[in-house]
This record gives C-alpha cells, sequence and structure tokens, in this order.
C-alpha cells in the first residue's frame, strides 16, 4: 500500500518535470544518433599518397579506393611535401629500396596506406608468379605427353597410375585462379565499427541515464529533507527502496524500450538473437544502474558531487565494457573487467545480437547483473539506517 | 494521568561527541512540554531520540511504555520537523495525502481529515496550489498540518512557529490547547519565551545539559525574576558559574 503510493508519487512528481522527463527519453535517442552519423562517414575514408620515381606497375597495384595518388616531381624532403601538402604518407624509389614517410596523425590512414602498399606488393608478386607457372605448365605438359608414349610402350601394368596422370593435370590448371565469395555471420559488407559499436552502446546509454536520473532524484529527497521526513513515519526502509525502486523502475523500463526499439528500426539494426533477451538484459542493467544511483547519491551531498561520481562510477565501465576488446588488455587489467556490470551487460548483448546467442548462453552474465543487484540493494538498507536505526 | 514520553538517564551524541547529557523528563498525558534553548543545544537531537530515529548511547526512552526505536509507534505521533520537508512540484494537499498514507490513514479517512487540518492553519483556500509557490509561512503551516492530519496521540513539532505571524501564532496555540485537553501529548522546542510560556512544563536546554525545569511560573519565582525570559538568562549564567568551578 506504501510502495503504490511512492510510485504514484514518485510519477506525478516525474510527469510534472518536463525537463527531466525529455531529459530521459531524448538524450540517449540523440547521443546514438549522433554515434551512428560519426562513424557512417568512417567508411570511405581516404588517405592522399605523394608517390617519387615509383615503378608506375606499382603504383597502379597499390592504388584502390580508399587510396588518392599523387605524382610528386619536385625533390623537396618528404616531411616538407607532407606538411605542405597534408599527404597521408609519400613513397619514394630508390633503385629496389622502397622509402614510406608517413605523416601518423590519423593511424586509421597510416593503416590504409601500409595495407595498400603491402596488397600491391602481393599483387605484384603473385603476378609474377602466374607467369612462371605458366611457363612451368606448358614445360610440364610436354613432360607428360613424353611421360604418356612412355607408358603407353609399357603395356598395361596398371590402372591406378593412368587415372592418378590426368587428375594432377587437372589441378595444375586450376590452381592460380580462386574466386573468393564472403559471407557474413552478421552484418554484411557494409558493416562499420558502429555495428560491432551498437550493442555495447546500448547497453551504456540505458545504464548512463538511468543511474544519473535516479540517483539525483534520491539525492533530492535527501537535501531537501524529505527522505528524513518520510522515514519518520512508521514505513519499513525496504518499503523506501523498493518504492524508488519500482517507481524510477518504470522510467528506466520505457526508457529502456524506447532505446532497443530505436536502434532496432531506425538504425535497422540486424539481431541474430532473440529480441526478448536484448529487452531482458538491458531491464537488468537499468536495475543495476537504479540501485546504484541510489547507493552512489548516499555519498554525495549535493547534485555537483553526484555529477562528480560520474568520472569515477561511469567513466571506467565504458572503458571495459568491450569498446576495447578486454581479452586483448593487459593480463592484471583483464580482473578489473570482472567487476564492472556493465562488462556482463555488453557482452551479453553482442552475444544476443551478433552471435545470436540464447537465454542459456547469456544466463551466467544475467545472474552476475542479478547479484550486483542485491549486493547494491543490501548495501542501501544499510546506508538507510543513517536515517532510522529500526 | 499516565506517563506518555518518559526519558531517563540520556546521553546521545554521534561518533565521539557528546550532544546531551544526564537527560530527564516526562510528559503526562494531556500535557504540553516546551524544550527552550538556543540554538546548538541539542534540542533536535532530543526530539530526533525521543521519535527513535537515533538510538540512545545511554539510558533509556520510553513512548506509550515502548522502549524506542520502535518503527510501528511513530504512526502514533505526528511529527513537525525543523526544515520544512515538503514535495515542492506537488499541491498542498497531494502532500497531505501522500504523508497521511504514509502514517498509515486510509484514503477515504484522509479526505475527511485534510480540510480539518488545513483549516487550523488557514490554508484551506490555498490546499491546490503547488508547494513550490507557496511563502516561507505558508510552508511552515503545511509542515504543521502534515503533522495534525493523522489526528496522532502524541505531537512532536520541532519549532513550529517560526515565520509565522502572531495571529495565527495565537489561533495555532488555542488548537494546540484543545488538543491537549482532549488527552492528546504535545512536546515542542522552540527559541522563543511567548511559546514557552504557553506551554504546561518548559525544560531549559543549554549546551547539551537541562539547566531549569518545571512550570513556567515556578521557574520565575525559584530563580527571583520577574519574566521568564530572565529566568533563561539566569540559568545560563548559574550554569556557566559551575562549569567554571570544575
Amino acid at each position: 500500500m506504501r510502495i503504490l503510493t511512492m510510485i504514484k508519487r514518485i510519477l506525478t512528481e516525474m510527469l510534472r518535470d518536463k525537463r527531466t522527463l525529455a531529459l530521459m527519453f531524448i538524450a540517449p535517442l540523440f547521443i546514438l544518433s549522433l554515434l551512428y552519423f560519426l562513424f557512417q562517414s568512417n567508411t570511405d575514408q581516404t588517405a592522399a599518397l605523394g608517390v617519387r620515381n615509383v615503378d608506375t606497375t606499382l603504383v597502379k597495384a597499390v592504388n584502390n579506393n580508399h587510396v588518392k595518388i599523387h605524382q610528386i616531381s619536385s625533390d623537396k624532403s618528404a616531411e616538407t611535401i607532407i606538411r605542405d601538402h597534408d599527404y597521408a604518407g609519400v613513397l619514394s624509389q630508390n633503385g629496389d629500396h622502397l622509402t614510406l614517410t608517413l605523416q601518423n596523425s590519423d593511424q586509421s590512414k597510416t593503416a590504409i596506406l601500409k595495407q595498400s602498399l603491402q596488397k600491391g606488393q602481393i599483387e605484384l608478386k603473385s603476378k609474377a608468379a602466374r607467369t612462371a607457372i605458366k611457363t612451368q605448365a606448358k614445360a610440364l605438359k610436354k613432360m607428360q605427353a613424353a611421360l604418356a608414349a612412355v607408358t603407353r610402350q609399357m603395356g598395361r601394368a596398371g590402372n591406378g597410375k593412368q587415372v592418378a596422370q590426368p587428375a594432377a593435370g587437372k589441378q595444375l590448371k586450376a590452381a592460380p585462379s580462386y574466386t573468393v565469395t564472403t559471407h557474413y555471420l552478421y552484418g554484411s559488407s557494409n558493416s562499420t565499427y558502429f555495428n560491432t559499436l551498437l550493442p555495447i552502446l546500448i547497453g551504456f546509454v540505458v545504464f548512463f541515464f538511468v543511474f544519473l536520473i535516479s540517483g539525483i532524484a534520491l539525492l533530492r529527497e535527501r537535501t531537501t529533507g524529505t527522505l528524513n521526513r518520510l522515514l519518520a513515519t512508521p514505513i519499513k526502509r525496504g518499503e523506501v527502496i523498493m518504492g524508488y525502486l519500482s517507481g524510477y523502475g518504470i522510467f528506466a523500463l520505457i526508457q529502456t524500450l524506447l532505446v532497443v526499439l530505436f536502434t532496432i528500426y531506425v538504425f535497422n539494426i540486424q539481431i541474430l538473437g532473440n529480441i526478448w533477451n536484448i529487452f531482458l538484459i538491458n531491464i537488468l542493467l537499468a536495475v543495476v544502474a537504479l540501485t546504484l544511483g541510489l547507493l552512489i547519491s548516499t555519498f554525495a551531498s549535493s547534485e555537483f558531487q553526484m555529477v562528480q561520481f560520474i568520472p569515477i562510477v561511469v567513466i571506467p565501465q565504458i572503458f571495459f565494457s568491450g569498446i576495447i576488446p578486454v581479452n586483448q588488455m593487459a593480463d592484471w587489467l583483464q580482473p578489473v573487467a570482472k567487476i564492472m556490470p556493465l562488462y556482463y551487460g555488453s557482452q551479453s548483448m553482442s552475444d544476443v545480437i551478433q552471435k545470436g546467442a540464447t537465454i542459456g548462453d547469456i544466463a551466467p552474465s544475467l545472474g552476475i547483473l542479478l547479484i550486483f543487484v542485491v549486493v547494491f540493494l543490501v548495501l542501501n538498507m544499510l546506508s538507510m539506517r543513517h536515517y532510522r536505526q529500526v | 494521568m499516565t506517563e506518555v514520553i518518559q526519558v531517563s538517564d540520556l546521553e546521545q551524541g554521534y561518533g565521539k561527541t557528546v550532544v546531551l547529557k544526564d537527560i530527564n523528563l516526562t510528559v503526562n498525558s494531556g500535557e504540553i512540554l516546551a524544550l527552550i534553548g538556543p540554538s546548538g543545544a541539542g534540542k533536535t537531537t532530543l526530539v530526533s531520540t525521543i521519535m527513535g530515529m537515533l538510538k540512545p548511547m545511554k539510558g533509556q526512552v520510553t513512548v506509550l511504555d515502548t522502549p524506542m526505536p520502535n518503527r510501528q509507534l511513530l504512526a502514533k505521533i505526528g511529527f513537525m520537523a525543523q526544515t520544512d520537508a515538503l514535495y515542492e512540484s506537488l499541491t498542498a494537499n497531494e502532500n497531505l495525502m501522500f504523508f497521511g498514507s504514509m502514517q498509515g490513514i486510509s484514503r477515504k479517512a484522509l479526505k475527511e481529515k485534510i480540510p480539518y487540518a488545513a483549516n487550523i492553519v488557514n490554508l484551506v483556500p490555498d490546499l491546490k496550489k503547488y508547494v513550490k509557490d507557496y511563502s516561507g509561512g505558508m510552508k511552515r503551516r503545511l509542515s504543521l498540518a502534515i503533522a495534525l492530519v493523522s489526528d496522532p496521540e502524541i505531537l512532536i513539532l520541532d519549532e513550529p512557529t517560526v515565520g509565522i505571524d502572531p495571529e495565527l501564532r495565537q489561533q495555532i496555540w488555542n488548537e494546540l490547547h484543545k488538543l491537549a485537553n482532549a488527552g492528546r501529548t504535545i512536546l515542542l522546542t522552540t527559541h522563543v519565551m511567548e511559546d514557552a510560556e504557553e506551554a504546561d512544563d518548559v525544560m531549559m536546554i543549554r549546551n547539551g545539559a537541562a539547566i531549569a525545569q518545571g512550570t513556567p511560573k515556578q521557574l520565575i519565582t525559584e530563580y527571583g525574576v520577574k519574566s521568564s525570559e530572565t529566568v533563561f538568562l539566569a540559568a545560563g549564567r548559574q550554569q556557566d558559574a559551575h562549569t567554571n568551578n570544575d
């Protein structure tokens, strides 16, 4: 009964606070859209490459959609040329020796140039190899004919040999020309980094906004004294926590649904797993954020201090959420990820969206998130003791 | 007359700092006790301890024969905090409804009790207004109405008359006397002598210790002075002299 009254009060308060409502529902969508557009432009990035005295065959091999070739005739140093023209790199040839000078202020451009140069070299080498093979094949054919003549003369010694020889000939012809068809388990050839990032981002955005708003809302109760006044009534401490949890939980739920539906329908994201698992993960993540927000607000004495907790509580979670692959981190750093709720949320989000994980696959992560909820709830109950000891 | 609130040998503080020491008081049913003292004397700490928000460090607090802290007993106490703890984005009526049902009163009963409580503090015409549009005095009155709305056996009021004009103050006091006559027990804190003079019993607190206790008239005769204002000053001087001798 008391919990219901508390929920009703929180709903009334929130619905009258238009700015907070707008922040809660529009800001996450805004941030996700912004990121979406930021990562879109990344796919057709080109790097400018200056070339000097380089063999035209190599230049042709290096050239592709992502490289813009500029011929250089001046004999200024590569550094000066890069600075003057803002090239990503300069390639110069001296006899058999190639020198690649890179600006390296944008690592993605550096990677494009390195890759293109490597690819070009391989292409040239394989071309050379192909011509060599052709001449060899001609020689082999001659030998085969001679060999066949010899076998015929030897009479019908064995069938096996005769079968084996034409097969070897076929193999030789088929070897040089592979055709590659690529199948993508997730996404398509148009996939960008955003597709990898999105499952993590959904979890993060839900976590961050729920944390912020629930934390500040309870803080307001503490600073205005209404929490104290509330505890001067026979309400149980658990009822107070459950009231907040359900009241703000309703908004967190709406927000989560909104974010997930928005990403699915507006960004047209492909989901291999079950969409209900995605809702489940995010709702659980929102509850973790809610209980953590309530708890952290205990340690803040003003909204200003609450905001200062963001760099400590929220930002490290982004680092360990999978934006930087956790299994590539230093060994001693990897366990740190395991104490971050967002790590479990993001991992299972990626698994469901990109690998089609089932509820059974993500159950361990969900279990750990539940443990976080329980731990934070207990700590919240204890912190309420500060206000009333029974 | 039964003892409603009883505090014996109470010592209270936060951590290692002692805020209150050797407090003994008794409030009988139908009695009004005023705790008077300068700010920082420990009045609010004493009130919090009686309410059971804090566990006594030493000594005992009993309310209606129940040792405090006790959560259920809070349903029988109407409390008015020193700071106005109100939800600003709700109307006065919504605040009364909320705290009333937290106190354990049904919505139906509250619909009858809210006009009564609002009437005592002259807030009936302003019940539909948002609290954020209220003046300081109106908020104070609304806080008092919240304490009254559950029609509790015990009223504990922390500085109830701050920011309330003399006319309304008189009206509130008339109502408090009426409640006391009907058997309600009232404990309030104040730093204004006029309030203390209205009470049946006065307890003066200074630096965490009770320095004088009795009816306002008793105290005036005991200290051989003309007004209760001077009683306080005299008792304070005595306490200082005493501590200097230690």
